[in-house]
């Protein structure tokens, strides 16, 4: 039970796909606009990370190591076409705003570097625990990213206004903000690495 | 600690000049223009300037500080980037407007790359960006010349964006244009208090008329050549007199950590920055195109050094 | 088929919406690449190369294919096949032709597989030229020029920020932002110019 927590909390802080991974940027920085977008994007990507992870870990045995990318390709593809069709059913609005990017989650580093090194060499039921250790990890650090620019960019929080009179740092919630806040986490996570590893 | 900036600042430590002596010439320059935008623009003007170098002194002082590293901040380099990014600012903007910007451009433009001489973008432009991107409604409400109060008007190269005036000689005189009867930023409208600043720039030695020469003649010749009202009929000199050019040209581009190396790169750099600046303003959606043009020969820099240092006989 | 409209691609693609400074497509292999100008040229050629060929490709896919059987929502999975595939001969036929390229490209060439601007591209592609269902008039010649600009633009990026990487070797970054941190705020400077053109109308 203890080896199952540590799985799951792995993903969150300790090996966190943005903030220590850096992996799947393009989709974190794109989304991450509203907290709305980035709670779509993380949910979305951690289903897919999921089922994805379950399927290549119970076939792994079977699997040719020649063409193995080819085939978890085919996998992932296959469950974010089912996300796609469910968005595009379910909440075509998310869809809309989550744009190019959801057919996008198939190259997302995170779930082909999982399904790589993780899914492929683990039982089935610790690749669940890890699809979603990394996918919880993955939709914190969207949250805490477009929590921001949703914040000081755009003066809401989940589309409600808060503060009247304050004029939002406009930049934020373009491309420009978006690499800005990454670049300040990343150097603020850094820091707090240091200072802890300094102690 | 000089020894440190030779990697960008060549001939003119040999001279014997301190990079410190020259930031605080660069700033004495810069004084007849901001003279004259307070006489043009009033206290509002005054009020921005000393807002944005204070915030400036503040915003190095306290990065230096909590970094551990030695505090400069009478080396003249964070002064002058208050008082160049107020120059870029219209005159009535809200107080904390040249606050967040000089914070910004101290942070980002100029300590995260490790301080003086290792900024790789013009701290000052990097700030006004910032604004324009931030808060664009406050950063194109420009006060009119003389008026003292809230009466706003439009800059020159607005008037011309918007179309509302083809005929160039109805939106501003090249007189008005040459002594700042105009809408515009604090610094950079009256052009005779600049170039007697950059005569004395020159006359010291502290800059060379490359890069000026030629992104002013690139401009010109552009505007001349392609301007919008046919070819070989555009107006290069109002495109000359008007905007951010004058101020940029001499006093922006010519920062010699930024700009490059070698008189050819500096020439080359100084043809991009023109050939950008003129093609945003004739068809980009900004009026002015001098700080993103500025910015993204910037970056450009470190190639063009790479690509024309000269070989045997060192920096020319 | 409107001249102006190419001249609009390849201001927008280029620099407006920049693939790596605005769309943030090809941004893991942007940072980890960016560190050297000879690689950072290797790997934009091959990019080039990649993104004109699968624009081409996949638009014969999408017209001639997917759209006809009403298949387009197999559109994620058939044009990563495609791409994945087109990168695999690629890789044969250069590791037949030039042994030397081949080692010289390394492993970046397969990891142009997973390089979002590539499928990004194509599926920018089939959304915007494609109305209805039908591919709207010169949507060919607009989809593999807008590819190749788009290359152009990751190009553009790649060796800006190469060569001021490889001038910051020089300085004393605080420690805290080496590496991927400070190449973050550059890029987001050098997006912040580039916003320079928005609104470009010829």
């Amino acid at each position: 039970m203890k080896r199952a927590l540590q799985e799951l909390s792995r993903g969150i802080i300790k090996e966190n796909p943005t903030f220590v991974l850096v992996l799947g940027l393009c989709p974190t920085l794109a989304v991450s606009v509203s907290l709305i977008n980035g709670l779509g994007m993380g949910m979305a990507a951690t289903f897919v990370l999921v089922g994805s992870n379950i399927i290549i870990s119970l076939i792994r045995n079977y699997i040719p190591a020649r063409i193995r990318i080819p085939c978890y390709i085919v996998v992932i593809a296959t469950f974010v076409t089912i996300t796609e069709l469910l968005m595009k059913a379910y909440s075509p609005a998310l869809n809309r705003a989550l744009g190019i990017y959801v057919p996008l989650i198939v190259v997302n580093c995170i779930v082909l570097g999982r399904a790589e090194a993780y899914a492929s060499k683990e039982t089935a039921f610790n690749s669940f625990l890890d699809g979603i250790g990394m996918g919880a990890g993955f939709t914190l650090a969207l949250l805490l990213i477009s929590g921001i620019r949703e914040l000081l960019g755009a003066g809401r929080l989940f589309g409600y206004s808060l503060v009247k009179g304050f004029d939002p740092v406009l930049v934020l919630s373009m491309p420009p903000g978006a690499l800005l806040v990454i670049g300040l986490l990343l150097g603020f996570f850094n820091l707090l690495k240091d200072r802890r590893t300094e102690k | 600690m000089s020894d440190k900036f030779t990697v960008s600042i060549s001939p003119h430590i040999h001279k014997g000049d301190s990079v410190s002596k020259i930031m605080w010439a660069v700033s004495l320059s810069l004084l007849p223009a901001g003279l004259a935008g307070v006489f043009i623009f009033g206290q509002a003007a005054l009020k921005t300037i000393a807002l944005s170098i204070a915030s400036a002194l503040l915003a190095e002082w306290i990065i230096q500080l909590s970094t551990a590293r030695k505090v400069t901040l009478l080396d003249g380099s964070a002064f002058l980037t208050g008082l160049l990014l107020s120059y870029n600012l219209p005159a009535g903007v809200p107080f904390w407007l040249p606050i967040a910007g000089s914070f910004f451009a101290i942070a980002v433009g100029k300590q995260v790359f490790g301080g003086l001489g290792q900024n790789i973008f013009n701290p000052a432009l990097v700030g006004r960006v910032f604004l324009m991107a931030s808060w664009p409604k406050y950063m194109t409400v420009f006060s009119r010349p003389f008026s003292y109060d809230a009466v706003t008007c439009a800059t020159p190269l607005a008037l011309l964006k918007e179309g509302k005036s083809l005929d160039i000689a109805s939106a501003a005189s090249y007189m008005d244009l040459l002594f700042g009867k105009r809408g515009g930023c604090i610094g950079e409208v009256c052009i005779i208090a600049l170039l007697l600043g950059a005569a004395f720039l020159l006359w010291k030695g502290y800059i060379s008329w490359h890069i000026p020469f030629s992104y002013i003649a690139t401009v010109g010749l552009f505007t001349y050549i392609l301007g919008p009202q046919g070819l070989f009929r555009g107006d290069g000199i109002f495109h000359i007199l008007s905007g951010g050019l004058v101020l940029g040209a001499f006093f922006m581009a010519t920062d010699y950590v930024t700009s490059p190396l070698t008189r050819k790169g500096q020439v080359i750099f100084g043809i991009g920055c023109g050939l950008l600046t003129a093609v945003i303003r004739l068809w980009g959606g900004y009026p002015e195109g001098v700080s993103y043009a500025i910015l993204m020969m910037n970056a450009a820099v470190p190639l063009i050094d790479r690509y024309t240092k000269s070989r045997i006989y060192g920096t020319r | 088929m409107n001249l102006g409209y190419f001249l609009t691609i390849f201001i927008s693609s280029v620099f407006i919406y920049n693939v790596i400074l605005s769309r943030f497509l090809g941004l893991c292999s942007f940072v980890a690449i960016s560190k050297e100008t000879r690689p950072a040229m290797a790997m934009s050629l091959a990019v080039i190369f990649v993104i004109t060929m699968s624009s081409i490709i996949t638009w014969f896919i999408y017209r001639l294919l997917l759209v006809p059987f009403g298949l387009t929502y197999l559109r994620t999975i058939s044009f990563i096949l495609v791409i994945a595939t087109f990168v695999q001969f690629v890789e044969m036929a250069i590791r037949k032709i030039s042994p030397a390229l081949y080692r010289f490209f390394g492993i970046y060439l397969p990891l142009i597989t997973v390089n979002c601007a590539v499928l990004g591209v194509a599926v920018l592609n089939s959304d915007m030229f494609f109305v209805n269902g039908k591919a709207s008039p010169g949507s060919f010649y607009y989809s593999v020029f807008q590819g190749l600009c788009v290359g152009l633009g990751y190009a553009l990026a790649m060796l800006l920020m190469s060569g001021i990487r490889e001038r910051l070797e020089f300085c004393n970054i605080p420690k805290a932002l080496k590496d991927f941190p400070l190449s973050f705020i550059i890029a987001s400077v050098m997006s912040l110019a580039f916003m320079g053109f928005n609104g470009f109308k010829f």
